[in-house]
């Protein structure tokens, strides 16, 4: 398979500190996959978004996506073309007043002919489900909807690849399945890789893919339910594991064999069924 | 509230007024004010005070809306009128106690204050009428000839439609920090000026660093999206000047020649 | 019966009024709150439930109705307006962006010295309040914008529980936290209630925090209450929530699942434990069935 996103002995400290952020991370990403990276505050996560589009540069080591290596200077803007960022604040990375005059703004930097602009606005404001909104004012908008204009901002340059930044911290629940079905459709349907960076748990059940970061180190790497069967692990990192699991893990301790890696709500369901109807 | 405060308030519309290139209101507004200072005499004004009625007509825009903008300037309409009403040398026509009114002063108070309410009249027409986007990218062609001689125009455009855009979130953020320090017994209302205005620092405080840590936030999010300042850039909104705006410049020269024919031959 | 140390009466909350952008917050709210207990108000944006709280402490003026503390109108008098801040503390959503002191001290007594207190009782304050939410002294000379995200939360609600207040408000304490964060900031107010004897209401839209620890819910829905009971009671009726927009419990869903595939769960489980215990039960059932 084709690997869109290559990290090979990442090493990053913010100038002035003396702890590395991160310190050796090896990672490959499959094109077209979706990937979800967890991790507890301070993990290095954000650090880890921000060295993908050379908004930061490695200390040491090299990430190279699409085959651009970020460090190359005469490429960043093809580079943050074909990743685009999608932050946690949506109030800070909204820019114009005008729904639609936001979305045009990366392309009108690229230097894209106007008709064209027009076209990936309308597309873009269509594929999230904001076309209605496009003449609307940014700050009336709640919290989910300009999170979904900040992803349409970021469609609008075409890009192979998009990273969002705990996304759903700032959101309600309405807001954030807003968000994550949006981004899981974009995967889906259009092909786009997605690196969904967050610290809800439930958010990563439908990844493709799910990687743990702590203290600067990918400490778990894997499909979701296997990560999440390591429940001790992931407690003992701060973080939790869904319901689903903590159920299924606290059934095999008392003595109920039940797979742990049955994570969604109708899997766990039917493992609990089967289970007790063979002890019956 | 602080939420009721609107600056440069537009009221979206779909008339003549609206529809027109931005560049050609600005230009309209600077032809409009020349010609205002060029006018000399009661036909002058006239003319003026007959094409402001007719844009604000042509708007849609209500009297009541243009009549509530005026009222805070009210204070300084009338104290140019009285000032220009007694402090005017010329035939006597009424004088008693202190104060002596001339034929002249009147005429002079008069012009004065239909200036100034004409002035404010024309300009609040063009933010009523365009939207703080266009008004700026408007600007910025306008003033683009000047980029020639080193002049960041493409930089100093950005800024004011950031400034714009960030308005309506920082008064929310105001209004949020206010509340939460009133919530801990925060004072802003009452005690000496000296008092208020110490009162105010846990208001400023968490407002500069919250502004510093969106401009730094605002800043990593632009040149994500691959914001490299103003070269190679192109605009979804071409702005283009239809006939209605070739009518507009040439109704807007004739008048202006107009008022300046009339002082100049003093009719 | 009970006094309620807070009530409202056909509370109700329209902006902007008169003008065309007249919007109703809420309509007509009739909520008593008793000494002691600990409510969750849960609602998505915009339920009015923020709105609502505002008018707890007298920040927000009700375009009808009333507010009464241990049976006095808070809007009686200037005076009594504004020391019912000090008696109802409100604690905002993202409180460390409120912090503005030189240091995590100064900023603690903020609240207690608009109160005029002396310097020891402010001293007394601080250090107690400190202690509640895990704030530890060697961090009181520090300015807080050197602190973590999550120090910060705890210190800006330090600042409010420092005032000694009887009812403490919190408009989603936990949001934008990791779930140890969270866990954390959950565990210091369920502290801060056992030793205090304080009323805490919690504002919240997370289902999870609420089944945890609170005694009671009451749901908002467009500016009105939807649902008022235990956590037992309201998350019985688990369709009812689904259909205004909210989530219910993960613990609840995974229930509700084993029930459709007919495993005979009892209604209205909303922890983990709760649970554990009902399969755990139907185990033993099952065998003693065969």
């Amino acid at each position: 398979m084709d690997k869109i996103i290559k990290i090979e002995n990442l090493h990053f400290t913010y100038p002035g500190d003396e702890i590395p952020t991160l310190c050796g991370i090896d990672l490959e990403i499959e094109r077209g996959s979706f990937v979800a990276v967890l991790g507890h505050n301070g993990s290095g996560k954000s650090t880890l978004a921000k060295l993908l589009n050379a908004i930061l540069l490695p200390s040491d080591g090299k990430v190279t996506v699409s085959g651009i290596d970020t460090a190359d200077k005469e490429r960043t803007l093809e580079l943050r073309r074909t990743v685009g960022l999608v932050f946690q604040n949506p109030d800070n990375q909204i820019v114009a007043n005008l729904v639609e005059d936001d979305v045009a703004f990366a392309p009108e930097n690229l230097g894209v002919e106007p008709e064209e602009i027009r076209r990936r606005v309308d597309d873009a404001l269509k594929t999230v489900g904001m076309y209605e909104y496009r003449m609307h004012a940014p700050h009336l908008l709640s919290g989910g909807q300009k999170q979904r204009v900040a992803i349409a901002g970021i469609l609008a340059m075409q890009p192979d690849c998009i990273v969002l930044d705990e996304p759903t911290a700032m959101l309600d629940p309405i807001g954030r399945r807003e968000v994550v079905s949006t981004v899981s459709r974009l995967c889906r349907e259009k092909g786009i890789t997605v690196l969904l960076i967050t610290h809800h748990m439930s958010e990563c059940v439908d990844a493709d893919r799910l990687i743990v970061l702590s203290e600067g180190k990918v400490v778990a790497d894997g499909v979701p339910s296997d990560v999440f069967a390591d429940a001790d692990l992931l407690w003992s990192e701060g973080l939790s594991v869904p319901a689903t699991t903590k159920l299924l893990y606290e059934l095999n301790k008392s003595g109920i064999n039940v797979p742990l890696t049955a994570i969604k709500t109708d899997d766990c369901a039917t493992a609990v069924v089967n289970a007790l109807n063979l002890v019956k | 509230m602080l939420k009721d405060v609107t600056l440069g308030q537009y009221f979206p519309g779909d008339t003549a007024a609206h529809r027109l290139d931005p560049r050609t209101k600005l230009v309209g507004v600077l032809i409009f004010i020349i010609a205002l200072f060029s006018a000399v005499n009661w036909i002058s004004y006239g003319i003026m005070l007959a094409v402001t009625i007719a844009c604000i007509a042509i708007s849609k825009i209500s009297i009541k809306t243009i009549t509530k903008g005026l009222k805070p300037l009210v204070v300084i309409i009338i104290l140019t009128g009285l000032l220009n009403l007694f402090y005017t040398q010329g035939d006597v026509l009424i004088s008693f106690w202190v104060i002596t009114i001339t034929k002249q002063g009147l005429k002079r108070a008069l012009f004065m204050t239909s200036r100034i309410i004409l002035l404010i009249c024309g300009t609040f027409l063009l933010t009523y009428t365009t939207s703080p986007v266009a008004l700026t990218s408007g600007l910025e062609r306008l003033l683009k000839p000047l980029s020639k001689i080193k002049v960041p125009v493409h930089e100093m455009s950005m800024m004011m439609s950031m400034a714009l855009r960030f308005i309506p979130t920082l008064i929310e953020e105001t209004d949020k920090i206010m509340s939460a320090q009133k919530a801990r017994g925060a004072d802003f209302e009452t005690g000496s000026l000296a008092q208020r205005a110490k009162a105010l620092l846990p208001l400023l405080v968490p407002l500069f660093v919250s502004s510093f840590r969106r401009a730094d936030e605002l800043a990593v999010a632009m040149e994500s999206r691959c914001y490299h300042g103003g070269s190679g850039r192109t605009a979804m909104k071409r702005l283009k000047m239809g006939s209605i705006d070739y009518l507009a410049f040439t109704l807007g020269f004739i008048m202006m020649f107009g008022v300046i024919a009339l002082a100049y031959f003093g009719l | 019966m009970e006094t309620a140390i807070l009530e409202t009466i056909a509370l109700r909350h329209v902006y902007s009024a008169g003008t065309p952008f007249e919007k109703t917050a809420i309509g007509c709210v009739d909520v008593r709150i008793n000494k002691g207990e600990l409510v969750a108000l849960i609602g998505h944006t915009g339920s009015g439930k923020s709105t609502f709280v505002q008018h707890l402490n007298g920040l927000l003026k009700p375009t009808s109705g009333q507010v009464l503390y241990n049976g006095t109108d808070i809007f009686a008098d200037k005076k009594t307006t504004h020391n019912i801040r000090y008696k109802v503390g409100l604690v905002f959503q993202y409180p460390e962006y409120q912090l503005f002191e030189e240091t995590v001290y100064k900023d603690i007594a903020f609240g207690p010295k608009n109160m005029k207190l002396s310097d020891a009782e402010i001293d007394d304050c601080v250090r107690e309040a400190a202690r509640f939410v895990g704030v530890g002294e060697e961090l009181f000379e520090k300015s807080p914008l050197e602190l973590s995200g999550g120090q910060k939360r705890r210190v800006a609600i330090a600042g409010v529980i420092a005032m000694r207040p009887e009812v403490l408000v919190l408009d989603e304490p936990t949001a934008g936290l990791d779930p140890k964060g969270c866990d954390e900031i959950i565990n210091n107010i369920l502290e801060y209630r056992k030793q205090s004897g304080s009323t805490v209401i919690l504002v919240t839209h997370s289902m999870d925090d609420a089944a945890r620890i609170a005694d009671r819910l009451i749901v908002f829905s467009e500016g009105g209450i939807f649902m008022d009971g235990s956590p037992h009671e309201v998350f019985s009726r688990t369709e009812d929530i689904l259909r205004i927009g909210l989530d219910i419990p993960a613990p609840t869903a995974i229930a509700e699942k084993l029930r459709k595939l007919g495993l005979p769960v009892p209604e209205g489980i909303y922890t983990s434990e709760h649970l554990k215990d009902a399969v755990l039960s139907i185990k033993k059932g099952g065998c003693t069935n065969a």
